[in-house]
């Protein structure tokens, strides 16, 4: 145990503290919560990066909770994957706080949404962090039911039907993930992941996993809206307020449920080509459904929640594939979603709170008013779709080169398919939204304040100049030893148990 | 209290609330405070002190339940057990390692014993008496708002 | 074999409620008996014949006990339910108060 590992237990625990100082004193201090949500999640992407160079120094940090040792305390472990995924919560997390600042002035209580957010982060953070198995579905649920309460914060009408969609699709989820651990643990007798995949190695192959699979691929799937179990998103992403849409569909489906998803079939239980053929299969059909669904509708972010859809089985299809290409690119490619689609959803908070709707058919015009909101609206509309040179581009094009190398000729050009439908949706969007006669009633719509446009340009340079992480130099720090973990299967059970005590 | 008849239920429930609140509360501070020796905890002792006080308001109406415990104080009290809690988790690395149980052990079956435990079950304790008042506090206001507006 | 079948049906009987009810309230219900039946069916994984509540005492030694980690896992996974049964509650609350109605067949302003 080094002295850097300590940062590990902190991610949890800075945006927790953050959370429950907002809540003590807000009453008292108007101009805290602000100034609270930027700094907290701030410090937290910093000590992500450190811990990106941590992990690129020196692998796999195991850190025991109450120095209570391995396999019957709880560990948290940071190895390249999670520091992966936690550059990817915080680095959105911090941008749609700082956009916050002056999106939620709308709203009347702010330090309820800021002690939310950050619970909500606290719970993302965890589950990415933690190498025990019950332990992740107490923080899934912390997410979950902070992102519960936050789709229903505005109290409207449609606002509360999509909130209690999604609480109770959400909760049968996590009956099915509480369901599988516990089979899980009767075989196993532990909870630790590590532990858990080297006794499901040494102990002959059961029926019982493939039932925990199942329940698992229900369960986290649910979280992740994958094809059949799609349907609370479409309502509860473009309900919550814009900051939050940005979340749920940037990083919550992820942390939750794509990477729980790899990480427990990677690592824990272990792949079977049953199982990736599944996933694959499902992928493609989120990918098509998604794709198909989204190009009919008029709400600018039901439009974008159906996209998520799609892009979310573009993922699936790449970590299906099991390929080294194939799960790079997924990853890549998750980064990239998590970067455009939190940008698109903030041009659409950033189009609602110029003009009040979000109904594409009432705008028009609106680049001649709004400058940058148009601008990195145009940059993330091509990034989505998959024009070269942006990041998009590149990550759609590895998973397509992936399925072609295994084999997949059908799921390569299902995915080129979808690409041009994206494309086609994309300027649906530009043409009614931002291009074309400016309407009457909009001209006195002015651009949106500092902070919001801060962070949407940011957003929109990561847009750009993403396509460098594929860089052999970079990519081998940040992107290639997150896919190895992914790779090397079980060997991530003898990694902790042996490797760093 | 007995002068308010016009609140809240008969005078039968008002004198046995009066006679049991107590106890329970008592009960609810007993459970906590032995969590480490015995079954129980934060949690547990944590409801039965809510329940308390969701009995009083039961009996005797919303409002003396309220002057007893208002909104604020409950939140304020939320907020503090759970800092207190985190705080306790984060002194822990004064010894090293998170969470970990700096205070020296004691001898096992005595009150004052078990490091760090005791406190974690106070703050669980406030957390959770507050946090379970306040469910029921927001749940019945609500229901009165809703009333008045018809 | 019998009691798990019956922990089983008991989360069937949740899902099914969850599924067909048309009344919110009955919604809730559902997932309040789903959530138990997986509760329960934690504790009976937990069980070992013959044995006894580990509680640990001075005066006494106990050799066969049921195993205690569970125990503590289902204390959260309730701490857990509670709190998103309550917020379901509100939730439900509210909707009644801009929609007047419980029934969801009723309530559908989201569609496509």
């Amino acid at each position: 145990m080094t002295p850097t590992s300590h940062i590990i237990p902190l991610f949890v625990a800075v945006s927790l503290a953050g959370a429950f100082l907002i809540s003590l004193t807000a009453k008292k201090l108007k101009w805290l919560p602000d100034i609270m949500g930027s700094l907290t999640t701030l410090i937290l992407l910093v000590l992500s990066i450190v811990a990106v160079y941590m992990t690129n120094k020196q692998g796999t940090f195991v850190y025991n909770a109450g120095n209570w040792k391995l396999p019957s305390g709880i560990s948290l472990v940071l190895d390249p994957l999670t520091s992966f995924m936690l550059v990817t919560i915080n680095l959105i997390a911090f941008l749609t706080a700082v956009y916050s600042v002056n999106y939620m002035e709308r709203f009347t209580s702010k330090w309820k949404f800021y002690t939310l957010f950050l619970l909500m982060l606290a719970g993302m953070n965890g589950v990415v962090i933690t190498g025990d198995m019950f332990n992740l579905f107490v923080f899934l649920e912390i997410a979950a039911v902070a992102s519960y309460a936050l789709v229903a914060f505005g109290t409207e009408k449609h606002e509360l039907e999509a909130a209690f969609k999604y609480a109770v699709m959400g909760t049968v989820g996590s009956l099915f993930i509480l369901i599988g651990i516990v089979f899980l643990y009767s075989y196993t007798s532990t909870l630790n992941m590590a532990d858990m995949a080297q006794i499901l190695l040494q102990k002959p192959k059961a029926n019982l996993t493939l039932i925990v699979s199942v329940l698992f691929l229900m369960g986290f799937g649910l979280k992740a809206a994958m094809v059949p179990f799609h349907a609370w998103l479409p309502d509860a992403h473009p309900s919550a307020p814009a900051p939050i849409s940005a979340m749920l569909s940037g990083v919550l489906i992820k942390s939750l449920g794509i990477y729980t998803l790899c990480r427990i079939f990677y690592n824990v239980l272990g792949i079977n080509s049953s199982l990736s053929s599944i996933l694959m299969f499902l992928g493609t059909l989120s990918m098509i459904i998604g794709g198909l669904l989204a190009i009919g509708q008029w709400d600018f972010k039901r439009l974008l929640a159906y996209s998520s859809i799609s892009q979310v089985g573009y993922i699936i299809l790449g970590i299906g594939l099991g390929t080294p290409l194939g799960i790079a690119a997924a990853l890549f490619h998750l980064f990239n979603h998590s970067v455009f689609k939190s940008l698109l959803f903030l041009n659409s908070g950033a189009l609602e709170y110029a003009t009040g709707t979000r109904d594409l058919r009432e705008m028009g015009g609106l680049t001649q008013k709004m400058p940058v909101t148009g601008t990195t609206n145009f940059i993330a509309s091509m990034s989505i779709a998959g024009i070269p040179p942006l990041n998009g581009f590149w990550s759609k094009l590895l998973i397509i080169i992936a399925a072609v190398q295994a084999n997949r000729y059908g799921y390569a050009l299902c995915a080129v398919l979808i690409s041009i439908l994206t494309l086609a949706m994309y300027i649906k969007v530009l043409k009614f939204a931002f291009l074309g006669r400016l309407k009457e009633k909009w001209n006195k719509v002015k651009e949106i304040p500092r902070f919001m446009s801060l962070a949407m340009v940011i957003l929109a340079f990561i847009c750009i100049i993403g396509g460098i992480l594929l860089i052999p130099n970079i990519s081998n720090i940040f992107l290639k030893p997150a896919s190895d973990i992914l790779m090397g299967g079980k060997n991530y059970a003898s990694i902790i148990l042996e490797g760093i005590q | 209290m007995s002068r308010e008849h016009g609140k809240g239920m008969s005078l039968i429930v008002k004198t046995v609330t009066r006679l049991t609140v107590g106890l329970i509360l008592l009960y609810g501070i007993y459970i906590v405070l032995h969590g480490h020796l015995s079954p129980g905890g934060g949690f547990a002792g944590g409801v039965i002190i809510a329940l308390s006080f969701i009995h009083l308001m039961l009996a005797y109406g919303k409002e003396i339940a309220l002057k007893k415990l208002s909104k604020p104080i409950l939140s304020l009290f939320e907020s503090i057990g759970a800092i207190t809690f985190l705080s306790i988790a984060l002194l822990g690395f004064s010894g090293g390692y998170f969470f970990l149980n700096f205070i020296s052990k004691g001898k096992p079956f005595k009150l004052f014993s078990a490091g760090i435990i005791p406190f974690c079950n106070i703050a669980i304790c406030l957390k959770v008496g507050a946090g379970l008042f306040a469910i029921f506090v927001v749940l019945v206001l609500l229901k009165f708002d809703a009333e008045n507006k018809e | 074999m019998t009691i798990y079948l019956l922990c089983l049906i008991l989360f069937c009987c949740g899902l099914y409620c969850i599924l067909r009810k048309r009344n919110i309230i009955k919604i809730i219900l559902g997932i309040i008996i789903a959530e138990y039946a997986a509760n329960l069916f934690f504790i009976l994984v937990a069980y070992r014949l013959n044995g006894r509540a580990p509680i640990f005492s001075p005066d006494t030694t106990i050799t066969n006990m049921v195993d205690p980690l569970p125990h503590a896992l289902v204390l959260t996974a309730i701490v857990i339910g509670l709190a998103t049964t309550a917020l379901l509650v509100i939730i439900a609350m509210r909707i009644y108060e801009k929609y007047g109605t419980f029934d969801i067949t009723k309530i559908k302003e989201l569609k496509g």
